[in-house]
C-alpha cells in the first residue's frame, strides 16, 4: 500500500511538472477484497489492488481536477498539464479561496484535545480469502441448520487517503473496514443483518447469522395487512438508511443553493424535543479521514439540539460565501467546520459521520415492542428516494423482515408496504429510542443510530410478499 | 496489450485453472458541470488496469490490479487462483459455462465527432449559455447544467482463444432549474432528469439536442409549477412521456429479466425477481401491444448498452423479451445459460471498469414503437380523460420488482383530448404485471427516443452501469395516481 513516503516524494515530483499558482494532491489506494455467497455458495469472490493521486491545480480564481491512477513520471506530467488545462481556460471565480496552509488548518482546530481512535488494524487488513471462506462456511452451517438458503458478503479492506498541498499542509490516514451482510431466505419470508467496523473482531458472523435465521423463520407465511399509518418500530439499519436522505440538506451550500429542508427552518423546532444529532468523526464508533477534502480537520458540530436544528456544516469556501449571503443571519454560527468535498465542486459539503445522542433512558427493541398495541417492526428499508424535496417526504420499501406487532407481541411476519413519509413527520413523532449503535445499511452511509419507536408512520401501499 | 493479459492466461493455466480470462482496460473522462454562472465542477480522470478471472476447482476467482508489470499481474493471476480455489471450499456443483466459440474481433463505437477533441473552453461555454438562459427566468432559484464524456478501451483475451478489442465512447449533457418559493422547490430537467440524454456516441449528440433552445421554456415550466395544482390521487388514464417509460422499462422490466436476480444470486442487495423460471415462455407480462427486446447489436442504435462484444466475449445478441405481452427471455450469461435450457448465452455479461467483475447487466432493454403512425398530440386527441406526465423525479421499486412507484416533474390533465391545465407533483403507482397489461396504445417509431440511465448501480461491490432503454410515449388505463402525498 502506498506510504506516505512514497506519496511526499510522488507530491514533489507533481509539483515540479505544475506552472499552477497552487497545486493540491490528493492521494487513495489501497486493496480490498469481497467474498459473496448465495444459495449456500460462494459464487462470486474478488480483490483489487489500486491507488492512484488527484491533482488539483489553481490559477488566480480558477481550479479543475484531474486524476490518474498511472504514477510514471510521464503519467503525473500528463495528468497535471490535463488539471491546468482544464483551470486556465475557464473565468476567474472571485470567491475561490487560495488553498489552506498549515497555521490556518491548526487554528480552525477548536479542540486540539480531540483524537482520532486507531482506524487501522493489522489482523483485518490479513484477513485471507480462506479465512473469508471459512467465515461463510460457518454462515452457510447456520442456514442449512434452519433449512435456510443464505446469501451476502464478507468483506475487507485497507485503504489511505493523503492530501498535500504546495502551501505546505499535508495529512494521511490509514484505515481498515471489514463487513459482513447477511441474508436468510425461506420459501416466503426473509432475514437480513449487516455489521461493519475498521476491525474485523468487533464483528460476530454466528449472532449475525442466528438473528437474520430467525427472523426469516419467525416471518413465514406473512399476512397481507392494510397500509395505514402505523406505530412502527424501527431498528437501527432502518433508521439509518431513512435519517440519511436529509443530511445533504445540512450544508451551506445546500442553504445557499436554496435546495435544503432547512431554508427558512434553521433555529425553529422541527422535529421532537428528543432528537439530539451531533456530526463527530472521533467518536469512537465512527470512521473515516479525520480532514475534508482541503485538508480541515472535521470539527464536532451539534447539528440537532433538542429537536431544534441548531447548525450546518461548511466548507471554507462555503462559510465566507454565506457571510456575504442574505441568510446570514438565519442560520446560526458560520464557521468552516471541516465538512468540505474536494474542490471543485457544486455540492459543497455533507456532514458524514452522524452520532445520536442516546436518550436519557434509552429502550431496547424488546421494551418497545411489549409497550406498543398494535405496531409493525421495520428491520431494512430499500430503494428509498425523495418524494417532495422541502417536506422531505421520501417513500421506499420494507424488507427482510417486516413483523405485526399485537397486544406487545410479535404476532407474525406481514407483506412489505411502501411508506411515503415526511422524515420531519418522522422525526417529530419519536415515542421511544434505543441506545445508538454503529450500523450499517445499504440506502446511506454508516452511522451512529439507535432504533426508534415512530408513531403515526405512513404506509401507502402493500406489495405482493 | 494482448500480451499482457497472456501473461496472466498463461500463469493461471499452467497452475491449474480450467479457465481463465483477462480484461486490461484503459479509460479516460471528462466531467464538467456549471451552477449559477459559476463553473460547478471540472475534471479529467483516467484508470488503467487488469481484471483477471479465473475457474479452478470448479470454482470462481478474480482479482485486479492497476500495475501491468509482468511480475504484477502474474502475481495477480495467482491471487484469483488463491481466491478461486478458496471459493471451491462453499460449492455444491462445479462451474459450468455455456459453450462460445472464440471470438477475434475489433470494434469501435461509431462517433462523428470525438468529444475529446472538442475544447474545454467550447465545453464550458455552451454550459454557460444554456445556464444564463435558465437563469433569465424570474424565479429560478437554482441552475445547473453539466456535460461527460467517457471513452473505454479493453482488451479481451481467454483461455480458450478469444481476442478482442473494442472501443466504447459515450457522450451525455443535461440540465435543471429549480423554482424554491414558499414552502416548494420545484424542478424541471431536460432532455432528462439526472445527468440529461446520455449514449453511446460522439460529441454529435449534443449538437442535435437543442440545448440552449429548450433552456427558457423548461426554466418557466420550474416556475410555473408553483401556480399548479396538485396532481389529484385517485385511478386514471395516464400517458407517459418516452422518457419516464424509458425509467419505467428499466426498473419494471430489465431488472427482473437479469437471470442472476431471478436465480437469487443478488439476494442479499439488489434482491431477487418475480419472474421465476416457471414464468418463462407462460407469463403474460403485458398487453398484446407490448413488445421489448434486449438489444445490444450496433443497428439497434447508440445505446449506452451497445457493444460488439460483451465481457466474457460473447457476440452482442438481441433477445426478445416480451412478445406481444408474453415473457420469452431472460438477461443471461455463459454461466446461467444452462438454467434456462439455452445453449449459448445471451451476452450481457458487463463489468464497470478493469478492477470490477463482469455481471449479468441490461443492455439497450426497449419497448418497440406501435406500427401505426401516432404522434403524442394524436394519443392525447384520442384520450377523453386522463393525465399526461412527463420526466422522471422519483423512482422506487421492491425488491422483487412487484410494487412500484414513480413521480414526475410535470403533468397536464387531459380533457376531452386536449391538454388543460398543468399539475404538480404527479406520481403513479402498481404492480408490473397489471401495469404493463394496462398499457393500450403506443406511439409510433418517429416518437421514440433511445434513453440513456448511466447510473444503474448493482453488485457487491457496487459497480454503476450504463444502459440503454428505446421508448415512445404510451397510454395505460385504471392507473393509481397521487399516493405518494397520501397523508402527508
Amino acid at each position: 500500500m502506498l506510504s506516505q513516503e512514497q506519496a511526499t516524494d510522488i507530491f514533489e515530483r507533481i509539483r515540479k511538472h505544475s506552472t499552477a499558482d497552487e497545486v493540491e494532491v490528493l492521494f487513495y489506494g489501497g486493496h480490498s477484497a469481497l467474498t459473496r455467497f448465495a444459495n449456500n455458495v460462494i459464487h462470486q469472490n474478488v480483490a483489487e489492488q489500486n491507488e492512484g493521486v488527484s491533482v488539483r491545480t489553481s490559477f488566480g480564481g480558477r481550479t479543475a481536477r484531474a486524476s490518474t491512477n498511472k504514477l510514471d513520471d510521464e503519467s503525473l506530467k500528463r495528468v497535471v498539464h490535463a488539471s491546468e488545462n482544464l483551470a486556465r481556460v475557464q473565468h476567474p471565480d472571485p470567491d475561490l479561496l487560495p488553498m489552506p496552509d498549515r497555521k490556518e488548518r491548526d487554528q480552525a482546530i477548536s479542540d486540539a484535545t480531540r483524537i482520532t481512535p486507531q482506524r487501522h488494524f493489522a489482523e483485518t487488513a490479513a484477513i485471507s480469502p480462506q479465512h473469508r471462506a471459512e467465515g461463510v462456511a460457518k454462515i452457510v452451517k447456520v442456514a442449512e441448520r434452519h433449512q435456510l438458503t443464505t446469501a451476502g458478503i464478507y468483506a475487507n479492506s485497507e485503504f489511505v487517503e493523503g492530501i498535500f498541498n504546495s502551501r505546505g499542509l499535508s495529512d494521511w490516514h490509514t484505515q481498515t473496514s471489514a463487513e459482513i451482510s447477511i441474508t436468510m431466505l425461506a420459501g416466503d419470508s426473509s432475514g437480513w443483518q449487516k455489521a461493519n467496523s475498521p476491525d474485523a473482531r468487533n464483528l460476530d458472523p454466528l449472532a449475525l447469522a442466528e438473528t437474520a435465521a430467525r427472523k426469516a423463520i419467525d416471518s413465514a407465511s406473512p399476512r397481507e395487512v392494510a397500509p395505514a399509518k402505523y406505530t412502527v418500530i424501527f431498528e437501527p439499519a432502518a433508521v439509518l438508511d431513512i435519517v440519511g436522505f436529509m443530511f445533504w440538506d445540512f450544508g451551506g451550500q445546500a442553504i445557499l443553493d436554496e435546495r435544503s429542508f432547512l431554508n427558512n427552518r434553521i433555529g425553529a423546532q422541527l422535529f421532537g424535543e428528543n432528537v439530539n444529532i451531533v456530526d463527530d468523526v472521533v467518536h469512537p464508533l465512527q470512521s473515516g479521514a479525520p480532514f475534508d477534502g482541503e485538508g480541515m480537520r472535521r470539527q464536532r458540530v451539534p447539528l440537532v439540539e433538542n429537536g431544534i436544528v441548531k447548525r450546518v456544516v461548511y466548507a471554507r469556501g462555503t462559510a465566507e460565501r454565506m457571510k456575504k449571503s442574505e441568510h446570514a443571519a438565519k442560520v446560526g454560527p458560520i464557521v468552516a467546520t471541516g465538512h468540505g468535498f474536494s474542490l471543485p465542486n457544486e455540492m459543497g459539503e455533507m456532514p458524514g459521520n452522524i452520532v445520536f445522542s442516546a436518550p436519557p433512558i434509552p429502550q431496547t427493541l424488546e421494551q418497545m415492542i411489549s409497550s406498543t398495541d398494535r405496531g409493525i417492526l421495520v428491520t431494512r428499508l430499500w430503494y428509498i428516494r425523495e418524494v417532495d424535496p422541502y417536506e422531505k417526504i421520501l417513500t421506499g420499501m420494507t424488507r427482510d423482515g417486516t413483523f405485526l406487532i399485537e397486544n406487545g407481541k410479535l404476532r407474525a411476519g406481514v407483506r412489505n408496504f411502501r411508506f411515503n413519509e415526511s422524515l420531519i413527520h418522522m422525526l417529530s413523532n419519536v415515542e421511544a429510542m434505543g441506545a445508538p449503535v454503529r450500523a450499517s445499511g445499504e440506502e446511506s452511509f454508516d452511522m451512529v443510530v439507535p432504533a426508534l419507536k415512530v408513531k403515526d408512520f405512513n404506509f401507502t401501499e402493500v406489495t405482493k410478499f | 496489450m494482448k500480451h499482457i493479459a497472456d501473461w496472466a492466461l498463461n500463469l493461471a493455466t499452467q497452475r491449474g485453472a480450467s479457465y481463465v480470462d483477462a480484461r486490461v482496460v484503459d479509460e479516460r473522462s471528462r466531467s464538467l458541470a456549471t451552477k449559477n454562472g459559476k463553473l460547478g465542477h471540472a475534471s479529467d480522470a483516467e484508470s488503467q488496469g487488469i481484471g483477471i478471472r479465473v475457474i479452478a476447482d470448479g470454482a470462481w476467482g478474480f482479482a485486479a490490479s492497476k500495475d501491468l508489470s509482468r511480475s504484477a499481474v502474474e502475481q495477480t493471476a495467482a491471487h484469483a487462483l488463491a481466491i478461486a480455489k478458496a471459493s471451491a471450499q462453499v460449492k455444491k456443483e462445479n462451474v459450468r459455462l455455456a459453450p462460445e466459440p472464440p471470438c477475434t474481433g475489433d470494434w469501435t463505437t461509431p462517433f462523428r465527432i470525438d468529444p475529446f477533441s472538442t475544447s474545454v473552453e467550447q465545453n464550458l461555454e455552451l454550459l454557460l449559455r444554456i445556464d444564463s438562459e435558465l437563469r433569465s427566468v424570474s424565479g429560478v432559484t437554482l441552475a445547473e447544467a453539466s456535460m461527460n464524456f467517457k471513452r473505454e478501451e479493453s482488451w479481451f483475451a481467454s483461455s480458450e482463444g478469444a481476442n478482442i478489442h473494442q472501443t466504447k465512447i459515450s457522450t451525455g449533457a443535461g440540465y435543471a432549474a429549480h423554482a424554491f418559493a414558499g414552502t416548494e422547490i420545484m424542478k424541471r430537467s431536460y432532455p432528462n432528469s439526472f445527468g440529461g440524454q446520455w449514449q453511446n456516441r460522439g460529441y454529435e449528440l449534443i449538437e442535435e439536442l437543442k440545448l440552449v433552445e429548450n433552456a427558457r421554456r423548461v426554466a418557466e415550466e420550474a416556475v410555473a409549477l408553483h401556480q399548479a395544482a396538485q396532481c389529484p390521487e385517485g385511478v386514471f388514464t395516464i400517458i407517459l412521456d418516452s422518457s419516464q417509460l424509458g425509467l419505467q422499462i428499466h426498473e419494471s422490466i430489465g431488472h427482473p429479466i437479469e437471470l442472476d436476480r431471478v436465480l437469487g444470486m443478488e439476494a442479499n442487495f439488489a434482491g431477487t425477481s418475480f419472474l421465476t423460471l416457471d414464468k418463462l415462455g407462460r407469463l403474460r407480462y403485458g398487453s398484446d401491444l407490448v413488445n421489448v427486446v434486449a438489444d445490444a447489436r450496433q443497428e439497434h442504435g447508440p445505446g449506452l448498452g451497445t457493444f460488439a462484444f460483451d465481457d466474457e466475449g460473447v457476440l452482442a445478441q438481441c433477445t426478445p423479451i416480451i412478445t406481444h405481452g408474453l415473457f420469452t427471455g431472460y438477461l443471461s450469461s455463459r454461466e446461467t445459460a444452462h438454467t434456462i435450457g439455452a445453449n449459448r448465452s445471451g451476452g450481457t455479461l458487463r463489468a464497470e471498469g478493469w478492477n470490477r467483475l463482469p455481471m449479468i447487466r441490461m443492455t439497450n432493454i426497449s419497448i418497440l414503437p406501435g406500427e401505426k403512425p401516432l404522434t403524442l398530440e394524436q394519443l392525447i386527441a384520442d384520450t377523453d380523460d386522463g393525465i399526461y406526465m412527463e420526466t422522471n423525479k422519483s423512482w422506487s421499486i421492491d425488491d422483487k420488482r412487484y410494487n412500484f412507484q414513480f413521480g414526475c416533474e410535470i403533468g397536464w390533465e387531459i380533457k376531452n383530448g386536449k391538454r388543460g391545465r398543468m399539475l404538480k407533483n404527479p406520481s403513479y403507482s402498481g404492480i408490473t404485471t397489471e401495469f404493463w397489461n394496462s398499457m393500450d396504445a403506443i406511439c409510433s417509431r418517429d416518437q421514440w427516443t433511445l434513453w440513456g440511465t448511466p447510473n444503474c448501480g448493482k453488485g457487491q461491490p457496487q459497480q454503476v452501469m450504463g444502459t440503454g432503454h428505446g421508448a415512445a410515449p404510451a397510454r395505460f388505463r385504471r392507473v393509481k395516481v397521487g399516493s405518494a402525498y397520501r397523508g402527508n
